[in-house]
């Protein structure tokens, strides 16, 4: 494909703003001399490259997207529909507030529902994403022990199943991160925990269901040994889609969640964003929100991703009661039923009942055929699939996660169930042509080493000029 | 009113007896009793149509003003139509981010693209492909330059209120010390710069233009940043970019802003984008998404993710930022808005905000205001009143014109773009002579 550079020619424009209706006036300023390039193209051209690109883009539009730890759920239109509403889209931030009073109850009331969803007790919008979520939520905390005098809580407790995005975070904060082992049935060893506990933890971070797919049973247990040693339990809620309307962080003794309303309240991931990482919290927190009395600060400029808690209402008030939890049921049955017809041939990580999510190892594979995790991965790519989250969590060896979510049909899951053991019978009978997937891409297998040796980060016009 | 599953009641119940469940429950029997759910509180679910009204209801409790006089962080300019057209492609819109390069070639090129546009921009070596806003931009690049050393940071007063806090937030976080260079007649006091900065000092930022629309000497006050051996940041206004004395031209490391002006709605706020740029040197210490050209396997010109040694799912608590989910969809919309205006769309476009602004602020001053500074500005300038700052504003909102923002029972921080006609400027300049009486 050509880069947007590459199409039409000097002086091709499109036609867009009208000329000037008062005086001209200059820039009083210096004035840049470096020369600007940017496209040169007519509208036609663009609207046609921007196709081209599309071309090159799976989305959960345009097929099966199993990537475990992103809940890929299908995006509803009437989301959309709402958050392009213009009382929504041209209200300024700093409108007079009683001109804004939609915008704040879209704000009021996604707090509300979310409260109810998660067992917490106050809200913020601001984060703008799942990461920026655990910053804020870690700023709770730090602020709630800096203004009980308590500073000597240094340490950050993440088990080594955790996103990367939970030690990043704590490291952000000047924490250090205390990394636990997870049990031999993948949930968060006990011992372990106790023994890392002290007057220095600062709290501990968990994802629940856990990155291996399990509700860890002892939940009640894990946040009782960090409250007893003084330490706040901080819930990452990537995985609530398995458990909403079913269980809640804050009735497992979660002081501090985030959510991630990109993944579990159905908006749309952009290619990489926006997203929106809302942080709810225990009362006794409340006043450390932005905008309280021991306010942790700003995070970010206004109230969030706006638009992006738009779409996430639209879907909670269509969810509803009965719809949430149905949600959940129907992607813990979609993930065990694939689980269940795949593990005869594949290896999981944990086999008993998963929850949204399962892992799978193929270390065996690896070291009996030498065909990886990114091999089989690379091969669904040739049916149109998206291959499942690779080489993550860190404690499985050759891991592919799979979280089929639940907006996908049994038609859907047994075909890809089919796919999937296809690709194993290829593997077996010619393991050397895997490493050759995929074959009918647009691309294949890009070298990352030599991107990363040779960085060439953008275009540059002077070898055509 | 429903789930989106497409799998009917009868189907499930199906499922569950294949994989040998007897019911839903059977599924969840891991969980302790203690921490069931009994009833989850919540209104009972909406169809679409309800659910769409209801939002529509909620749209109709903002006001919506036909004209606005009002930035501060927030701008409004002219969306070519193109744009909602590009960005509102299903495939660009529900795609994660792009880990697997061969059926992410469209978003990895477009994000390549961007990154060139905005290093266009900024006159900058390296681009991420965004983070969540300007403010967030600024507080992750001041993170850039810190170290055992040199831990102090330093902010000019003259940055917009909001991105302050942010900063000072992220400071507060990482233990960093953070301090405002105080302002002198709405510019950065140079005297107080030369005289904060030694040895311990990580960084500067300045926002140019500055919160009240002055240009400052950018160039004067990098140069006292570098003899200091501190690094210089600058946050600029990406319209301005067009115009001014580039952050490269003045010897800025890292350069960021809000993008927010470059094709996104003003949306109470946000999704906006912060795009972040440095200098080639510390390109390693850029957080977040970077896409980089390569070649595949048959030699073919191909895109990936690069440098991902620095990011957070390699390197975890080593990295240099949490950043994951960034802005993507926002940044592809900038880059859709740079393609359609081009080199001299997006030098009109500064030009007409330019005259614009002075335009009005002519008139406003006819009309009794007075400008409380004569610096050169671009497209927000300060009028001081006697104590007539809120009787203008509702003066205007009765004619349904968002006007400046109030700094104070005087001062009203104005702001003109392309979108101000004369005749609308020429009908807040009457209103507000009414109210002045002059």
């Amino acid at each position: 494909m050509k880069l947007i550079f590459e199409r039409g020619k000097e002086g091709q424009h499109c036609t867009l703003l009208p000329d000037c209706d008062v005086p001209v006036a200059e820039l009083e300023a210096p004035k840049r001399e470096q020369p600007l390039h940017l496209p040169h193209v007519s509208e036609n051209e663009l609207s046609r490259h921007y196709t081209e690109l599309a071309g090159q883009v799976h989305g959960v539009n345009n097929g099966f997207y199993p990537l475990g730890s992103c809940t890929m759920k299908y995006n509803p239109k009437v989301n959309e529909k709402a958050a392009s509403l213009p009382g929504f889209t041209d209200i300024h931030p700093l409108q007079p507030e009683h001109t804004v009073q939609g915008c704040l109850e879209v704000l009021k009331k996604s707090e509300e529902l979310l409260c109810e969803i998660t067992g917490m007790d106050a809200m913020t919008m601001q984060p703008a994403a799942g990461a920026h979520g655990e910053f804020t939520g870690l700023l709770l905390i730090k602020s709630y022990h800096d203004s009980r005098k308590d500073t000597k809580r240094r340490k950050i407790i993440v088990p080594d199943s955790a996103h990367g995005t939970n030690p990043a975070s704590a490291a952000m904060m000047g924490y250090e991160v205390v990394s636990i082992p997870s049990g031999a049935d993948g949930c968060v060893d006990l011992d372990a925990l106790r023994e890392a506990v002290g007057e220095d933890t600062a709290g501990l971070m968990l994802t629940n269901p856990n990155t291996v797919g399990l509700f860890d049973k002892n939940i009640l247990a894990i946040t009782t040994i960090v409250h007893d040693a003084g330490g706040l339990a901080y819930y990452d809620g990537a995985n609530l889609n398995a458990v909403m309307g079913i269980a809640r962080p804050g009735d497992m003794g979660f002081d501090v969640v985030h959510l991630n309303l990109h993944k579990t309240f159905s908006t749309p991931h952009g290619g990489g964003g926006p997203g929106s990482g809302p942080v709810g919290c225990k009362a006794f927190l409340k006043d450390f929100l932005p905008g309280g009395a021991h306010c942790i600060g700003r995070v970010k400029a206004f109230y969030g991703n706006f638009l992006v808690v738009v779409r996430a209402l639209t879907y909670l008030l269509t969810l509803g009661k009965e719809g949430i939890p149905e949600a959940s049921r129907n992607a813990v049955l979609n993930a065990n039923y694939m689980m269940h017809k795949l593990r005869d041939i594949y290896p999981m990580a944990y086999d008993e009942t998963c929850m949204h999510e399962f892992v799978m190892t193929l270390e065996k594979m690896k070291h009996e055929i030498d065909v990886s995790a990114m091999d089989i991965a690379k091969a669904l790519l040739d049916y149109g699939i998206h291959p499942p989250t690779m080489y993550f969590p860190l404690i499985v060896h050759e891991a592919l996660m799979v979280e089929p979510t639940e907006t996908e049909s049994r038609e859907t899951l047994d075909e890809v169930i089919q796919v999937f053991r296809e690709i194993y019978a290829k593997a077996k009978e010619n393991p050397q042509a895997m490493h050759e997937a995929p074959a009918g891409t647009y691309v294949r297998r890009p070298d990352e080493v030599r991107a990363a040796r040779k960085p060439v980060l953008r275009y540059h016009f002077s070898e055509v000029q | 009113m429903g789930a989106y599953l497409p799998n009917t009641k009868q189907v499930q119940q199906e499922m569950l007896k294949e994989i040998g469940a007897g019911s839903f429950d059977e599924l969840f029997a891991h969980i302790p009793e203690e921490v069931r759910l009994k009833e989850l509180k919540l209104p009972a679910g909406l169809c679409e149509m309800e659910a769409f009204n209801r939002m529509e209801d909620i749209a109709e409790k903002n006001r919506r003003f036909k004209h606005i006089f009002r930035g501060a962080g927030a701008y409004n300019h002219y969306i070519p139509a193109i744009v909602g057209s590009v960005t509102g492609k299903e495939e660009f819109v529900t795609a994660y981010t792009p880990y697997q390069a061969e059926i992410s070639q469209g978003i990895l090129q477009s994000i390549f693209e961007y990154q060139t546009m905005i290093c266009e921009l900024t006159g900058m070596d390296v681009s991420n492909a965004s983070v969540y806003d300007g403010a967030t931009a600024a507080a992750e690049a001041v993170a850039m330059c810190r170290d055992r050393r040199r831990e102090v940071a330093y902010v000019s007063a003259t940055t917009n209120p909001q991105v302050i806090e942010v900063i000072r937030t992220y400071c507060y976080a990482s233990n960093t010390r953070m301090e405002l260079i105080p302002e002198g007649d709405g510019v950065t006091d140079m005297e107080a710069l030369k005289t904060a900065l030694d040895g311990s000092s990580a960084c500067f930022y300045l926002q140019q233009p500055n919160f009240y629309g002055i240009l400052e000497d950018a160039e004067a006050l990098g140069a006292i940043v570098h003899e200091a051996g501190a690094k210089f940041i600058m946050g600029c206004n990406p319209i301005a970019l067009a115009v001014m004395k580039t952050p490269a031209e003045c010897g800025a490391d890292i350069a960021v802003g809000e993008g927010q002006p470059l094709g996104l709605p003003l949306a109470f706020g946000g999704p906006y984008l912060g795009f972040m740029t440095a200098t080639a040197k510390m390109a390693r210490k850029l957080p977040g998404r970077i896409v980089g050209e390569t070649v595949d396997r048959d030699g073919k010109r191909a895109y990936v993710l690069t440098l991902q040694a620095r990011e957070q799912h390699i390197r975890r608590e080593k990295a240099s930022s949490n950043i994951c989910s960034n802005q993507a969809l926002c940044a592809l919309t900038a880059a859709v808005y740079l393609s359609a205006m081009g080199a001299e769309g997006m030098k009109q476009a500064a030009s007409l905000c330019i005259s614009k602004a002075h335009y009005l602020a002519g008139e406003l001053q006819k009309s009794g205001l007075r400008l409380k500074y004569s610096h050169p500005y671009f497209h927000e300038f300060v009028t001081v009143s006697e104590g007539k700052a809120e009787e203008i504003l509702t003066a205007l909102e009765r004619q349904g014109i968002l006007g400046g923002l109030m700094l104070d029972k005087n001062e009203i921080l104005w702001c003109a773009t392309e979108k101000n006609t004369k005749s609308e400027m020429d009908e807040v300049a009457a209103i507000v002579k009414e109210v002045c009486g002059a």
